[in-house]
């Protein structure tokens, strides 16, 4: 398609300096802060994190779906193709949303309506925004379900979602999210609720269709082994903030930030051939801390194993990763897509001292 | 590591030979109601004939997609759903043979950690009265041994004994679990059926949890049957490994063998299907394709339940019905295209 363009043009969906509060109890609690980040055409993103990290959050800010009337949007843009999208009327927000941008949420049963035959749902996206007659828009949601392979699309295009499978359920799902060409597609944990066989049919799924329409897709999930197979480039997020940022080889075999390490070290991979001895798991000690009490320095300073003095006092800024440690344990693997190589970069106050120490 | 090094009070050899756990042709169906008077009887075959045995301080663990009878298994084994046939054996004793008092008697020694932490504990009780609510049920001590033994339980699983009175609402996922923990240890059983124990709980605590029940085991001896649909978790914990679809048991083996030599067509797909960087597309994996959904458990094909899916499937397999049989060092395999000599068609 276009790759080679995309990387000299803007990208797709810049978001800078994004801040969302929800007011609660417990007062005006900030769950994103000074989140920054770009999205090229075609390009997979993953965001990972523990729950509670404002994962989930981006892409509702993204969408225009900040639950009302409790979040806010305090700060920064969100630009698509120029456009702030934090300053658009809702109408005009309306119209983007199912058209330029679409998503896919975690719970495909209760996300679809259950009394409605699942080529009505679909139909209704195309009726809506491209204003297709009822007819038209029914024979392109049989075009949509074939293009998602469900088998005997004629047939089952008048089936209720009671009548479909999980994994079926999820295709629908992404048929309707699909309607109308969208640029970005974001996925929130789009196979949590699945078996393994089927979340490897609908990650087969979702990169032929990137790789047909040249779609970008947000992958939003807790799953390192999801991102290991599907991203182009990965964001941490720790409690509301971003905490690393890099290719996906940077952030899967040359982790900086001490949590993406953490995240990592603490996963039982599978290995297949003889295996080690077993051991206890390395451990994140603690949890994630309440949004509404977070430490003034860096946020994950309590559960740190490499914690300093200078964590405790102010957060610290996104700089790039070490040279010096970003060498240790190199193994290639092939560059996936022609894109730029995204910086290689983490907020962490003993990362910086470190590399100091190296480069003297 | 010996079982027998963790002072467990086995009364004499006889004991220590015996399995803590031992389930014989088990089989659970659950009958559906008739739509009409004279439609036929039709029933669920959630469990249909499984067999597997758990040692002291070992685990077992019981893999499987959704909809395998993994858990039906696990609750056949806590005598919490009727048992159609087959006997479940806890300490040489037949639990179905048991009834009243020794039944009672005998759910001291197994006990169950679910998977859902929040819909698991009573949101109206205190996190000390549920630990020490077994004990109470069980008429175990006086009151003042019970709490000291549910303090003793806080600190066991890190929880701090002034978390007592707090409710469970006020705990996070994690320490909701570790709250569950205690509770299934408070009669001090043998045996402890963990259904998906960490598959609610994040990553980060997941690892916590994990290597908390090792150390119980570790300490305690304990023996774990293992529920879980997450192969790197059951890779993790278990000693032994029982691959479940469709309720029967399609592959069994130990830790090392089955890890290193996966044998039957599903097993293969399913440690297939776990996403890792060496099965990105772009590095030309081999992913063994199974498409479809599992086949209905009420109305079962005559052969191999996994013949619509599998790849390699012949017109025998359609047709007979492979049986559980050795294949090489402690693994065991249920498939036609499996070669005695452990040869297959996908390796």
């Amino acid at each position: 398609m276009t790759a080679a363009t995309a990387v000299v043009e803007q990208p797709l969906l810049q978001i800078t300096h994004l801040e969302v509060c929800f007011d609660t109890w417990n007062g005006r609690t900030k769950v994103l802060d000074d989140v920054s980040f770009d999205l090229n055409a075609g390009e997979t993103l993953c965001i990972v994190g523990e729950s509670g990290c404002g994962k989930s959050m981006t892409a509702l800010a993204l969408m225009g779906l900040v639950p009302q009337p409790d979040g806010h949007i305090t700060g920064g843009k969100i630009l698509y193709r120029g456009q702030d999208l934090v300053q658009l009327r809702p109408e005009a927000r309306r119209q983007l949303r199912g058209n330029a941008m679409a998503m896919i949420f975690q719970e495909p049963l209760s996300s679809l309506n259950p009394v409605y035959p699942v080529g009505e749902q679909i139909a209704e996206v195309l009726r809506t925004h491209k204003g297709m007659t009822r007819k038209d828009a029914h024979d392109r949601a049989i075009e949509l379900l074939r293009q998602v392979r469900i088998p005997e699309a004629e047939r089952r295009v008048r089936e209720f979602p009671h009548q479909f499978s999980g994994g079926m359920r999820q295709r629908v799902m992404i048929a309707i999210a699909l309607a109308c060409n969208p640029k970005i597609l974001i996925a929130d944990e789009p196979t949590t609720a699945l078996d393994v066989t089927v979340q490897a049919q609908i990650f087969d799924l979702l990169q032929d269709l990137r790789e047909a329409h040249n779609t970008a897709l947000i992958l939003i999930t807790h799953d390192m082994g999801a991102v290991a197979e599907l991203a182009d480039r990965v964001l941490v997020m720790y409690a509301g903030r971003k905490v690393e940022e890099g290719s996906v080889e940077d952030i899967l075999l040359r982790p900086a930030h001490p949590y993406t390490r953490g995240l990592l070290q603490c996963r039982p991979d599978l290995k297949l051939g003889v295996l080690p001895p077993r051991h206890d798991l390395p451990e994140i000690p603690g949890v994630v801390p309440p949004l509404y009490d977070l430490p003034p320095g860096c946020a994950f300073a309590p559960r740190c194993p490499v914690v300093q003095n200078d964590c405790q006092t102010k957060p610290p800024s996104m700089l790039p990763a070490p040279v010096a440690l970003t060498q240790a344990g190199l193994q290639s693997i092939p560059v996936v897509r022609e894109f730029e190589a995204p910086p290689h970069r983490a907020a962490c106050v003993w990362l910086a001292a470190n590399r100091q120490e190296t480069a003297a | 590591m010996s079982p027998n090094d963790h002072g467990l009070d086995l009364p004499g050899r006889a004991a220590r030979i015996t399995p803590v756990l031992e389930v014989r042709d088990l089989k659970v169906h659950f009958p559906l109601k008739k739509k009409r008077p004279w439609s036929a009887a039709l029933k669920v075959h959630a469990v249909d004939a499984i067999n597997f045995e758990i040692a002291a301080g070992k685990t077992l663990g019981i893999v499987g997609e959704s909809g395998s009878g993994k858990t039906t298994a696990a609750l056949a084994v806590m005598r919490l759903v009727p048992v159609t046939s087959g006997q479940v054996r806890l300490m040489g004793q037949d639990t179905a043979a048991l009834s009243g008092e020794a039944a009672r008697e005998m759910r001291r020694h197994v006990q169950m950690i679910f998977q859902d932490p929040y819909s698991s504990l009573n949101p109206r009780m205190k996190a000390g009265d549920i630990v020490e609510e077994p004990m109470l049920l069980m008429k175990m001590g006086t009151p003042e041994e019970r709490k000291a033994r549910a303090r003793e339980l806080f600190a066991q699983v890190g929880l701090r004994p002034d978390q007592m009175p707090l409710f469970p609402h006020q705990f996070s996922g994690g320490q909701r679990q570790r709250i569950g923990i205690a509770r299934a240890l408070s009669t001090r059983p043998r045996l402890i059926v963990c259904d998906e124990p960490v598959s609610a709980l994040d990553v980060a605590i997941q690892a916590q949890i994990l290597n908390l029940l090792a150390r119980l085991q570790r300490d305690h001896g304990l023996s774990y049957l293992f529920i879980s649909h997450d192969l790197g978790v059951i890779q993790h914990v278990c000693d032994e490994v029982a691959v479940m679809y469709l309720g029967k048991i399609v592959e069994q083996g130990s830790r090392e063998a089955l890890f290193a030599r996966p044998l039957h067509p599903y097993t293969w797909a399913l440690f297939s299907a776990v996403p890792s960087m060496e099965n990105r597309r772009n590095q030309g994996a081999r992913r063994v394709a199974v498409e479809g959904d599992p086949p209905s458990p009420i109305h079962l094909p005559p052969g191999c339940r996994f013949a619509g899916r599998c790849p390699y499937a012949l017109a025998h397999c359609h047709q007979v019905e492979p049986q559980l049989r050795e294949v090489g060092q402690g693994q065991r395999v249920a498939c036609h295209r499996v070669e005695d000599d452990g040869s297959t068609p996908h390796m």
